[in-house]
């Protein structure tokens, strides 16, 4: 178990680091769409209240992760309905100069 | 059985590995749908190796909620663009809820046995976790105006938010030297939630692009302490990225606005400046009609539209479209320049202009605008206004001094709609409005607007007859 949080701690510094290079470049144009993503993205807790719901080890735990599993599934479909929504309408000039 | 572990360790990389595309390709526009469709595939790939887990007994209640949280998704995927903040803090709620509840799920299976390390990242996530939660559901009201937007304001504020932190912060500390304390945690998460409410009190409207981002990153960081519970990397990763992406974006606006970041951090934000503002009396302005506006802007070469959030109060962007198509039918060369915090979150006046159907690669963020203004015939300023103050520039005794603004005194004739001349939210005067250059155009934006696209259409008419 030790030996597995020290990878875990790894993997955050490393996911960190990519995160600040990768969102660095996102044009501040869309800023906004990349909000709405990350926070879509972010919802993949959802994967852990699955378990917690799906274990049914106690009646406290089931209903916590199946109102946790609406919460996040909500930002899934949410999220991703309204990024590529914004998406959709960034359109270059139709004869670009300059 | 082991084969369904390695199956779901191998969808969970995948979906890392997506989750990284997806935002890379989000650094273009030309690229970034794709961004989306990758975060899609991820996504169901993780959600199905999940099905998978072993543990898992029963699937009615993971059924039900899952299309319990696609029926409610739906509707928030469909709001209006001028909405889009709220369904955004909305959202960060109830990614905070999720985590905070699987979090408390958590601690009540494993006590009185958990790890101290486990126990420090579950604190962690929970408290972070509550704050978020009702933090946003504060930023969201006081978007949607449900709540007053008025930031409020006491003596001691700080210290009673930081008293909170610090009680939370102690008892997260008892329960990590001994889990078993179960009747401590409660108390952890209503200071917490507590706690999250009194942060955003002090917070004003204009503030709004600083806290979202603000409660984006803390949304990141108890999903990725969550992973370190549950011991997900995907987890980890995700948070992760929303963590920095939400730190990014709150250094970005707490630049913006000339504040720093520990200022930021402890959300001392929102107060009323109201010290500079009664300096001037009656000083002359000068003001023209529409008529006028129109003649100017057909015989300029270069214009840059400035946009504020007045302008989407103001419901003016469809009249604004128009007024471009207009110029640049005439061959009026018309550009955007689009100050970080114009809006009401980070990128927000880009969503509303390409939403008017104006291409993007006609909006122009301040660092690109601004070497542009001494060349540039007309400026036209809507619905902003701290934003194109020059006292930022110069004036040392300003509230605003040494906030970076677009400069838009330097272009050769400044308009600015305006309503009336009482100051902005801040409460500070813009000296431009005294400037031989500038012009004011008084009245509703989109009125306004609209006026001058008729008398450009109006003119044209008469010149084709």
């Amino acid at each position: 178990m030790k030996v597995d949080l020290i990878t875990s701690l790894y993997v955050f510094m490393l996911a960190a680091f990519i995160g600040f290079e990768v969102i660095r470049r996102v044009s501040p144009l869309l800023h906004t769409p990349l909000m709405s993503l990350t926070n879509a993205l972010d919802a993949i807790a959802v994967v852990g209240a699955i378990i917690i719901a799906g274990e049914r080890k106690t009646n406290m735990s089931t209903i916590l992760g199946t109102i946790a599993i609406v919460a996040a599934t909500s930002n899934v479909v949410g999220g991703f309905i309204i990024t590529d929504r914004m998406l959709k309408m960034f359109k270059a000039s139709k004869a670009p100069k300059q | 059985m082991i084969a369904s572990e390695h199956l779901i360790e191998i969808t969970s990389l995948i979906a890392t590995a997506l989750f990284i595309l997806s935002l890379k390709w989000l650094s273009s526009p030309a690229t970034a749908r794709r961004g989306v469709w990758a975060g899609e595939i991820g996504m169901v790939l993780a959600i199905a190796g999940t099905l998978l887990h072993h543990g898992i007994v029963d699937y009615k209640w993971i059924a039900i909620a899952l299309v319990l949280g696609a029926i409610i998704g739906v509707p928030l995927g469909n709001v209006a663009m001028t909405a889009v903040p709220q369904r955004t803090a909305l959202s960060h709620a109830f990614g905070a809820l999720c985590v905070t509840l699987v979090g408390t799920a958590e601690f009540y299976l494993r006590t009185p046995e958990v790890p101290r390390f486990t126990m420090s990242v579950l604190s962690l996530e929970v408290i972070l976790g509550s704050l978020t939660f009702t933090g946003s559901l504060m930023a969201a009201g006081k978007l949607q105006e449900v709540l007053p937007q008025r930031p409020i304001t006491y003596k001691g504020q700080n210290v009673v938010n930081l008293g909170m932190l610090a009680v939370a912060i102690i008892i997260a500390v008892l329960l990590v030297l001994d889990p078993g304390r179960t009747a401590l945690y409660p108390v952890m998460i209503a200071i917490s939630l507590a706690f999250g409410v009194m942060l955003i009190i002090p917070i004003g409207g204009a503030d709004m692009p600083t806290v979202i981002s603000l409660l984006n990153s803390y949304a990141g960081l108890s999903a990725a302490a969550m992973g370190f519970v549950l011991d997900s990397k995907l987890l980890i990763v995700a948070g992760a990225l929303d963590g920095a992406s939400g730190f990014i974006l709150s250094v970005n606006m707490s630049k913006a606005m000339n504040r720093s970041f520990t200022n930021v951090l402890f959300g001392a934000f929102g107060q009323v400046q109201t010290t500079a503002a009664a300096t001037q009396e009656a000083r002359p302005v000068r003001s023209a009609t529409a008529e006028e506006a129109a003649a100017i802007l057909s015989a300029a070469n270069r214009v840059v539209v400035v946009p504020g959030y007045g302008m989407a109060v103001a419901q003016a962007q469809h009249r604004v479209r128009e007024l471009y198509d207009a110029l640049t039918k005439r061959g009026v060369d018309v550009k955007f320049g689009i100050h970080p915090v114009a809006g009401r979150m980070p990128g927000h006046m880009n969503v509303l202009l390409a939403e008017a159907d104006i291409p993007y690669d006609k909006l122009l963020d301040m660092d690109d605008a601004n070497p542009d203004f001494p060349q540039t015939d007309v400026a036209l300023v809507i619905g902003a206004n701290d934003v194109t103050n020059p006292a930022a520039r110069n004036d040392a005794s300003s509230p605003i001094h040494g906030m970076p603004i677009l400069d838009v005194d330097k272009a050769r004739t400044v308009m600015v709609i305006k309503r009336s001349m009482s100051p902005g939210f801040a409460g500070i005067d813009n000296p431009l409005y005294y400037l031989d250059n500038t012009l004011m155009l008084f009245g509703d934006a989109k009125a306004f607007v609209g006026g001058i696209v008729r008398e450009l259409s109006g003119a044209s008419a008469a010149h084709g007859s």
